[in-house]
């Protein structure tokens, strides 16, 4: 290479300062490791700042019954089966201790009037079960996590993208990427690489996702070599703001409806009652009274239609959209305003008050809330041992949104935060570990491939004339937002993946004005290459399953298939030609003592 | 509705730079981030900014609109007359890397100086026994997004560099009453505050509490109550008589 890179060494290196990454930060130093943590934007500013209702874990604080069993099975019925059983029942287990920890490490949560961490009810969950700091409980963990990671010195390398992962041979030997400041290049010798990068969302156009979620962590682990898993399965959570038009598809936390909260279409019926499916007929209230009662006796009722999963409920809304029974604009009511008190409301659900009296000037102790579904999170992600985070790649690890296989086709409201803490301390305890057994044979990273990474990022600079990288990226959107969104079809999915390969081709022409200081269009000019890979790995896997299940709706196969697709995961790899090819997998079985917890009771 | 808008964003870098001018379509439901990403999309493709939540959560993209530092994503069009143009400045109190885009390290930095939290001896291992009402008021606290804005508008380093080595701010005089007030944390806070990271320095002008998007009463709640905690302690002759030795920091 023409000029020399500046080179930093350590024995792992950690790509995103959300929950995830931040935790296998502290998780390997405390393994002795010496760790970095490379993050895209400023420390304290990573998507889990978003986060709102709570750490899903069972303590047993409020309902003496709840425990990992009961845990493990909401998780894994949400999920709708297709969960690897043995992430749900680690993250079930080892939650409670986890949020401990935070409070250990300073975090303030509410507390019960017993003086014990407060725990509240979430769409899926059987008891009161979220750890919570009013509305912003995820502010509160990054908080906590970014202050023991600050106190512990760990290395944090802020507003700098990796854009490549290097391999020596088959093994990880550390990354490559930009300073946004300067824009010049950076390698990380390292041979364990945990990714914690988050999600896809930005490649939709109605999205609660921030500009980092543009799949990274997903596409680098394909280009690596790893497999990612589920990736048809996309959550739109069913309360986004639709209005104004600023603020279309910012999230309205479940917690409105875990504290009260009800839909109502343009009539002002409760239309979530109609939308019962049979899977959750026998837990799910069947009528007002007594969906109404359930808030204080979860032992003699049964819980509202309006707690039931995400995807049932995002589902719901767009068929009474559709059916023209929806709001003014385009979305349906969310009413706790007629429900519980002003008072109540501003103390449980200050940040929702705060952002709907600020951009939407409504209130929302004496008005109900506009909201619609908005793309939210991907339960797809790179497939992973279980315990250890490590996939296909000896050396690389993923923790996090962008690893798979914990929350199947569907996660339950508060499963996030969880998985964020528990995977991400065992991504970053394993990868430290490994670490220590190479002492003298580390893999070493290769000039050539530092030289492919360099000329691959500025080709954006030495194209003139060529298309805006904005435009292309609006493109994207609306195909993935029209043709890979809550419902889908053969057709559809078809067109898609004709449309994502003629976008690929033309991002090969992109061009970007200025210089490489601090520069948002040729950010995402390489931004938009994971999002084209990750996009058309969502929609060939969504092509190749033929059934609806979860977060992937077919109006051509409706119906849930639990005898073939309920058995296979879909993997997602890089072809030789540069394109994703899907192949199936047998899902893993749960041991008898697990399965049989899954029965309905 | 939609109608074109005239703003003026300082673009430059460390060097020097000037207002330039910019018009674009906006509709009267967006944000001043709104009108500032369609310049990026439509003008000036390489135009810095930081962003990230676009709620008002994670206090990225601050700036001063018309003079007045603010969150970029809670500025609403419909706040400002159509026919006038919104200036839009990087904040003053840190040095530009580029555009709108300026070097906050200072206040990692001063996060850094933040002996952490650390439990008593009563209750040295979490779940801890808290009550509610002793947890409110550093969870008012806990509510600050890092915006920093607090930071910009602070008169005491505004214009005045030299006394950045000194002060470590609104923002983490808020950090030091939040571990002060917390009910289970050991260490003594007041005293650091005030000795070593230039609570002195504040002359409770207020400003730091006007700014804040979180309407987080700094002043009132965190500083003052400081100030006067510190003042009790230090000169309170029968207090300091049976002041219990605790731990230094």
């Amino acid at each position: 290479m023409a000029t020399e890179v500046e080179t930093h060494a350590y024995d792992v290196i950690v790509i995103g300062a959300g929950g995830a990454g931040l935790r296998a930060a502290i998780a390997a130093h405390d393994a002795g490791a010496k760790t970095a943590v490379i993050c895209k934007s400023l420390l304290g500013k990573a998507h889990t700042v978003m986060a709102e209702g709570g750490i899903a874990a069972a303590m047993g604080n409020l309902w003496p019954e709840d425990n990992w069993q009961v845990h493990f099975r909401d998780t894994m019925r949400g999920g709708k089966l297709l969960n690897h059983w043995r992430m749900a029942e680690l993250h079930a287990k080892e939650a409670p201790e986890r949020v401990w920890e935070l409070e250990q490490w300073g975090a303030l949560f509410d507390r019960t009037p017993e003086g014990l961490i407060s725990q509240r009810d979430f769409g899926g969950h059987r008891y009161a079960r979220l750890a919570h700091v009013g509305d912003r409980t995820g502010l509160e963990m990054i908080r906590t996590l970014q202050q023991r990671a600050v106190a512990l010195g760990i290395d944090v390398f802020m507003e700098c993208t990796v854009t490549a992962l290097l391999k020596d041979g088959d093994r990880m030997a550390g990354a490559f990427g930009y300073w946004r400041e300067s824009g010049r290049f950076v390698c990380f010798e390292a041979p364990a690489v945990v990714l914690a990068t988050g999600g896809i969302g930005k490649s939709w156009k109605v999205t609660s996702n921030s500009w980092e979620y543009t799949g990274d962590g997903h596409a680098l682990a394909m280009k690596a070599g790893a497999g990612l898993v589920n990736m048809e399965f996309v959550q739109f959570h069913p309360t986004g703001m639709v209005w104004p038009p600023s603020v279309r598809g910012i999230l309205v936390t479940e917690s409105v409806r875990g504290d009260g909260g009800v839909l109502k279409n343009s009539d002002g019926e409760r239309f979530m009652f109609n939308y019962i499916p049979e899977f959750f007929k026998a837990e799910t209230a069947d009528t007002v009274e007594e969906a109404d009662r359930w808030y204080d006796d979860k032992k003699n009722n049964r819980r509202p239609p309006e707690l039931l999963p995400r995807d049932e409920v995002a589902r719901a809304i767009n068929s009474e959209i559709k059916a023209g029974r929806g709001s003014p604009h385009g979305g349906v009511f969310l009413d706790i305003a007629s429900r519980r008190s002003a008072e109540y409301i501003q103390k449980r659900l200050p940040s929702m008050y705060h952002q709907f009296k600020e951009l939407a000037q409504v209130d929302i102790t004496k008005d109900a809330m506009e909201i619609g579904p908005t793309c939210h999170y991907v339960m797809g992600g790179v497939e992973v041992d279980p315990d250890s985070g490590e996939s296909k790649v000896t050396g690389l690890y993923a923790a996090g949104e962008v690893a798979g296989g914990m929350h199947g086709a569907n996660r339950l409201g508060g499963n996030s935060l969880g998985d964020l803490l528990v995977f991400g301390k065992r991504a970053g305890e394993y990868a430290a570990n490994y670490a220590a057994t190479l002492s003298g044979s580390r893999p070493a990273v290769s000039t050539d491939d530092l030289e492919t990474a360099a000329t691959e990022a500025l080709a954006p600079f030495s194209t003139e004339g060529g298309e805006n990288p904005y435009t292309v990226h609006q493109e994207l959107q609306t195909v993935m937002q029209n043709l890979v969104g809550i419902i889908r079809n053969e057709e559809e999915l078809n067109t898609a993946i004709k449309e994502i390969d003629s976008l690929r081709r033309r991002i090969d022409h992109l061009s970007v004005e200025g210089h490489r200081q601090y520069n948002p269009g040729w950010n995402l000019a390489i931004d938009l290459k994971n999002m084209l890979l990750v996009s058309e790995a969502v929609a060939k896997a969504a092509l190749e399953r033929k059934e609806s299940r979860g977060g992937h709706t077919r109006d051509d196969y409706p119906m849930t298939d639990y005898g073939y697709w309920g058995k296979r995961n879909l993997i997602c790899e890089l072809a030789e030609n540069g394109e994703v090819r899907t192949r199936e997998q047998a899902l893993p079985e749960p041991p008898p003592e697990l399965a049989e917890l899954l029965e309905e009771h | 509705m939609t109608y074109d808008l005239k703003l003026r964003i300082w673009r430059g870098d460390a060097k020097g730079g000037a207002l330039e001018d910019f018009t674009v379509p906006v509709d009267d439901g967006e944000v001043v981030l709104d009108a500032v990403h369609h310049v990026q999309a439509m003008r000036a493709g390489d135009l810095s900014v930081r962003w990230n939540c676009k709620a008002g959560k994670c206090g990225s993209c601050s700036a001063e609109i018309n003079g007045r530092p603010r969150l970029m994503c809670m500025s609403r069009l419909s706040d400002f007359p159509q026919d006038e143009p919104i200036t839009i400045t990087p904040m003053r109190t840190f040095p530009v890397i580029k555009d709108l885009v300026t070097d906050v390290s200072f206040n990692y930095v001063k996060a850094a100086q933040v002996p952490p939290f650390t439990a008593t001896a009563e209750q040295p291992k979490a779940p801890f026994r808290m009550a509610q009402v002793d947890v409110e008021r550093s969870q008012e606290f806990r509510k600050c997004i890092e915006c920093f804005l607090c930071q910009d508008t602070c008169h005491v380093v505004r214009d005045h560099e030299e006394n950045k080595q000194a002060f470590a701010g609104p923002r983490f005089f808020l950090r030091y009453a939040e571990l002060d007030m917390h009910p289970n944390d050991a260490l003594d806070r007041k005293k650091l505050a005030q000795e070593e990271r230039g609570l002195g320095l504040c002359n409770i002008t207020k400003c730091c509490t006007e700014v804040c998007p979180e309407h987080i009463k700094i002043t009132d709640n965190a500083i003052i109550p400081m100030k006067e905690r510190v003042v009790d302690v230090k000169y309170d002759p029968i207090r300091f008589l049976r002041r219990k030795p605790k731990a230094t920091v």
